[in-house]
């Protein structure tokens, strides 16, 4: 039925340019409701919308080009991706640049990069490799050996220390074994053993900093004015919105600067208070529609590695979604998860679109598998 | 491409597999969903209420806007104390992130001194949490200029200009109309008891001396608030209400200003005092006491340096002697004992007694001397009071008896406040037997009530009281409390206070208050023995009084006996009460000046000098006692 709907217009002109026109049109709602809010947010701040229009042009650029390329391509450089990145991110920990608190950056003369944002993709991409290589559903060696290839990356950046994004490469890489099939009696297994390492976690692994955000999370208002002062603000924030919101520009919380980091990690704080309850259940059926899209072209592609790999690009930026809302309303701790295509931020942005870019790839690039 | 795997692997299988999986994925994702949703959901509409009225607490503040402080001026329509606009540097300890570094770098971009940095380490201890703390005050405008050009580098001190209270006629006054000061902790804490505390909410200082302190309330004022929309760093973006302050009172004082300039000079190099009375209502024409210092040092927080000085100073200017000051009434006191005596018929008008110098009880050794050492000869109740002759009021005081006396001074108000507008009075002491009773365990010697006849013994009074009670005198019987304040301005219009009349004192006799004052005319007219005939010759007006001169140790204020001053605490306090015109009395003058010499030759010229001066600028209207 899906199929023979498509096949119906082999030859449009977004076929042939690797489109999915919804998944854009999706996106750029996503990406134009991010520069209204960052134009609130940032204080009017015209600088800020030119650099971030400048950014998005970039990163659709990327994903139109990378939407080119043919996932059996992606397949064969899978593994080369995922070696490489691992050595940048074991230079990182050993000559990168300090920032915040966290050594997250290679300063490469002219630029510095993030090697955590090429492992977004290299993790989902290289479990999805390996797992594909075999039968599905996998079997219990494989698991492991995928688990280990997503948990070597995930433990090297949650050390600089980047909490957000080593829970989204440990995402991406379980996304991959979850949808390849894995039994529920290894998920279980998996989820137990993981909830008997929380405790080393906190012991051994975590910072001092980042025991605080956790602490700060179970009770904010123990410290109003210090760690507990942005999840109380940004509730206070969400909560005076709402139905109806206070109105573009009007968010008292924002514009008299009670939130912190607006225009950045607390952007939906800023959404929430100017559009209300109304604006949150239609973006959320924005980012729902995306991530059904996204699964779509999953289930439709012909080929193990594409349909992991699809999955896990749309999974994980749900993840991405549910973590940023969930932190700033009071339900997660606060880590450091934008909110994707709305939030203030170059390189994030670029590893998005860069995702959905394979994304788009993989869903119309069918003609080049079915030719077999 | 591998393809012989992919030949054998079972597609179908895989892609309903896979397609399972996403059903349940879509199915998590629909669950984190109704989460996040109803998460939301109890946010913005369960708990809307709740979080708007948090924001709106965020973001709206309720400032105090402290009240304009009355003006005071003196019944001639001179401003004694205004309102003006001072720039001063301030500190809120709380927002200071380094308060030593701050101190140290602005040390020395202003230049304050080491005394200023350590004034305000004492003000930091002493103030409210949040207030800002003076660091400067006073500063010029190239100092302003330079502060404001380096103000980014000094988070929580500014530069605040606001109206500070200046006293024009500077020492002339202090004593009278006080000053204002910080408000500190103990003045808070009358204020929270007195349920004033959110009126003085954005008040700096509060009246601690005088009329300042005791027409506070008046002066005050009812606080105004401001409510404010305010961003995180607590800076104001705009004003969504305002609530005017209403200013104080503007308030009037019976006070002549320039009168009491004269007795300032007058006064110059003594420890003294003056008061002047308009007899008509009480009103307070002139109340100086002598030194005096500078009120607005006050205003600004005064150095402990320069308040150790005042404080020590063995001339004790911090002292208001015309209402704390505790002398013996001496013989200004006469012309109330012998309308006692005339009373009570003790003595009559026409009784007469020899004085030979001396008074002899029967069986007491030591007899009682008259200040002439011969005596002065016969003499009956007016020639006693004209020449201050002490045997007559020896026997008048053995016949009338202490209960007597202390009776009927107690009407004349010894030995009480006398109920001014001022806070800083002393009661003085009438004794009596339960008084000595009560302070000594001793009984009551019949030699007491002998001294007590001449205005000595424990007999001690202010001169403000000694004021009072001539009022009474020259009104025959009609008192009136003395009163500072004349009234208050609404409107430009003077709203006049009503004078403040206590109960009359009546006589059997009323005939015997015109021989107590005839006599008083005597001690100034008489040509030949009033002991003020030369003091208040060739003046342009009658006027009447009595001198005293009173052998003293030193007033009675627990001094510590000093060798080195004992010389000079020897010598007598001169006094005088006078009054004018006689026969239609408009002021009454006293005068009190410590180790001064007689009080006819020290005291009566300087009462002749106020009357002078009353006298000569009545013409131009400023002394109508309506």
């Amino acid at each position: 039925m899906l199929r023979s709907k498509l096949e119906a217009n082999p030859n449009s002109i977004w076929q042939r340019m690797h489109i999915d026109l919804p998944l854009l049109l999706g996106l750029l709602l996503l990406m134009g409701t991010g520069l209204v809010v960052i134009y609130s947010a940032g204080g009017k701040d015209m600088d800020l919308i030119i650099r971030q229009g400048i950014r998005l042009v970039v990163a659709l650029g990327v994903m139109i080009l990378l939407a080119q390329i043919p996932p059996l391509a992606y397949r064969r450089l899978s593994i080369h991706f995922y070696v490489i990145g691992v050595l940048m991110l074991v230079a990182v920990l050993l000559v990168g640049t300090v920032g915040k608190g966290a050594q997250r950056w290679l300063d490469l003369g002219f630029m510095q990069f993030q090697p955590s944002e090429v492992m977004k993709l290299a993790v989902p991409m290289m479990v999805a490799w390996y797992i594909s290589r075999f039968n599905l559903p996998p079997r219990i060696l494989h698991i492991v050996a995928g688990f280990g290839l997503m948990a070597v990356p995930t433990l090297l950046v949650a050390k600089q220390p980047d909490l957000g994004t080593s829970l989204l490469l440990a995402s991406a890489g379980l996304f991959v074994l979850f949808l390849a099939g894995t039994s529920w009696k290894i998920i279980g297994t998996i989820a137990a053993l993981g909830s008997a390492f929380a405790p080393i976690m906190w012991m051994f692994l975590m910072k001092d900093y980042q025991k605080q955000r956790v602490l700060t999370f179970l009770n904010p208002e123990s410290d109003p004015l210090g760690a507990g002062y942005h999840i109380i603000q940004s509730k206070i924030a969400i909560g005076s919105g709402g139905i109806p919101g206070k109105g573009w520009l009007q968010g008292t919380q924002s514009q008299l600067e009670f939130l912190p980091e607006r225009h950045t990690d607390f952007i939906f704080s800023v959404f929430s208070e100017e559009f209300g309850f109304t604006g949150i259940v239609l973006l959320l059926t924005l980012y729902a529609f995306i991530v059904v899209r996204g699964m779509i072209i999953a289930m439709r592609a012909q080929e193990a590695y594409s349909k992991l790999l699809a999955g896990s690009i749309t999974l994980t930026f749900f993840i991405y979604v549910f973590v940023n809302m969930g932190m700033v309303s009071g339900l997660l701790p606060v880590v450091g998860v934008p909110l994707p295509l709305i939030s203030y931020g170059g390189t994030s942005m670029v590893t998005l679109l860069a995702g959905f870019g394979i994304l788009m790839g993989i869903g119309t690039q069918k003609r080049l598998l079915s030719r077999e | 491409m591998p393809p012989k795997r992919i030949t054998i692997r079972d597609h179908t299988s895989e892609a309903n597999l896979f397609a399972r999986r996403t059903v349940i994925a879509l199915l998590g994702i629909a669950a984190l969903i109704v989460t996040l949703v109803s998460n939301l959901y109890y946010l913005q509409v369960t708990k809307y209420t709740d979080y708007q009225t948090r924001s709106n607490g965020n973001r709206i503040k309720v400032l105090p806007v402290a009240p304009n402080r009355g003006l005071i001026y003196d019944r001639n329509g001179l401003l004694l104390a205004e309102n003006r606009p001072t720039f001063s540097l301030e500190v809120i300890p709380e927002q200071v992130a380094n308060l030593d570094a701050s101190l140290e770098s602005l040390q020395q971009l202003l230049s304050l001194s080491d005394d200023d940095i350590s004034d305000f380490r004492d003000e930091l201890k002493s103030q409210r949490r949040f207030r800002p703390v003076n660091l400067k005050a006073r500063l010029s405008h190239e100092e302003v200029a330079l502060f404001s050009a380096h103000q980014h580098k000094y988070p929580g001190i500014s530069v605040e200009a606001r109206l500070t209270r200046h006293y024009p006629y500077g020492d002339t006054l202090t004593h009278l109309l006080g000053y204002v000061s910080r408000i500190n902790k103990k003045d808070l804490q009358k204020l929270n008891e007195a349920g004033q505390a959110d009126n003085y909410a954005a008040t700096y200082n509060i009246g601690k001396l005088g009329v300042e302190k005791f027409h506070e309330s008046k002066l005050h004022g009812q606080v105004g608030y401001q409510e404010v929309e305010v961003n995180n760093q607590g800076r104001i973006i705009r004003t969504l209400k305002f609530q005017p302050p209403v200013p104080g009172d503007d308030l009037v004082l019976n006070v002549d200003v320039r009168l009491q300039q004269v007795i300032q000079q007058s006064l110059q190099g003594y420890r003294g005092s003056v008061v002047a009375i308009d007899p008509r209502n009480g009103g307070v024409l002139a109340l100086y006491s002598n030194p005096s210092y500078n009120p607005n040092l006050f205003v600004h927080g005064i150095s402990s340096k320069e308040y150790q000085k005042l404080l020590q100073s063995r001339d004790r200017p911090l002292i208001n002697r015309a209402t704390q000051g505790q002398y013996p009434p001496a013989s200004t006191v006469k012309p109330h004992l012998a309308l006692l005596g005339l009373e009570l018929g003790v003595i009559t008008e026409e009784t007469r007694m020899f004085d030979r110098g001396t008074y002899k009880l029967k069986n007491v050794e030591r007899p009682w001397r008259d200040w002439k050492k011969w005596g002065h000869g016969w003499v009956d109740v007016r020639k006693s009071i004209e020449v201050s002759c002490d045997v007559f009021f020896y026997d008048l005081a053995y016949k009338t008896g202490i209960d007597n006396i202390s009776d009927m001074m107690s009407q004349f108000g010894f030995g009480d406040y006398t109920g001014i507008d001022l806070y800083e009075e002393s009661a003085a002491n009438m004794p009596s037997r339960g008084w000595k009773r009560a302070r000594y365990n001793e009984p009551w010697y019949i030699g007491d009530t002998i001294s007590v006849g001449i205005g000595q013994s424990y007999w001690t009074t202010t001169p403000l009281q000694l004021a009072k009670s001539v009022t009474t005198l020259v009104n025959r019987g009609v008192r009136f409390v003395p009163q500072i304040l004349r009234g208050h301005y609404i409107d430009n219009k003077l709203h006049q206070a009503a004078p403040k009349e206590l109960q009359p004192i009546t006589l059997n006799s009323p005939r015997n208050w015109q021989v107590v004052l005839d006599a008083m005319y005597g001690t100034v007219n008489n040509p030949e023995h009033g002991t003020a005939r030369h003091a208040f010759k060739d003046t342009s007006y009658t006027s009447a009084g009595k001198t005293g001169t009173a052998q003293v140790i030193s007033i009675a204020m627990d001094e510590e006996y000093d060798e080195e001053t004992i010389a000079d605490h020897h010598k007598d306090n001169a006094m005088y009460i006078g009054y004018a015109p006689y026969d239609a009395p408009e002021i009454v003058v006293t005068v009190a000046m410590e180790n001064a010499g007689g009080g006819s030759s020290q005291a009566a010229p300087i009462a002749r000098k106020v009357m002078d001066y009353y006298f000569a600028n009545k013409e131009n209207g400023n002394y109508a006692a309506q």
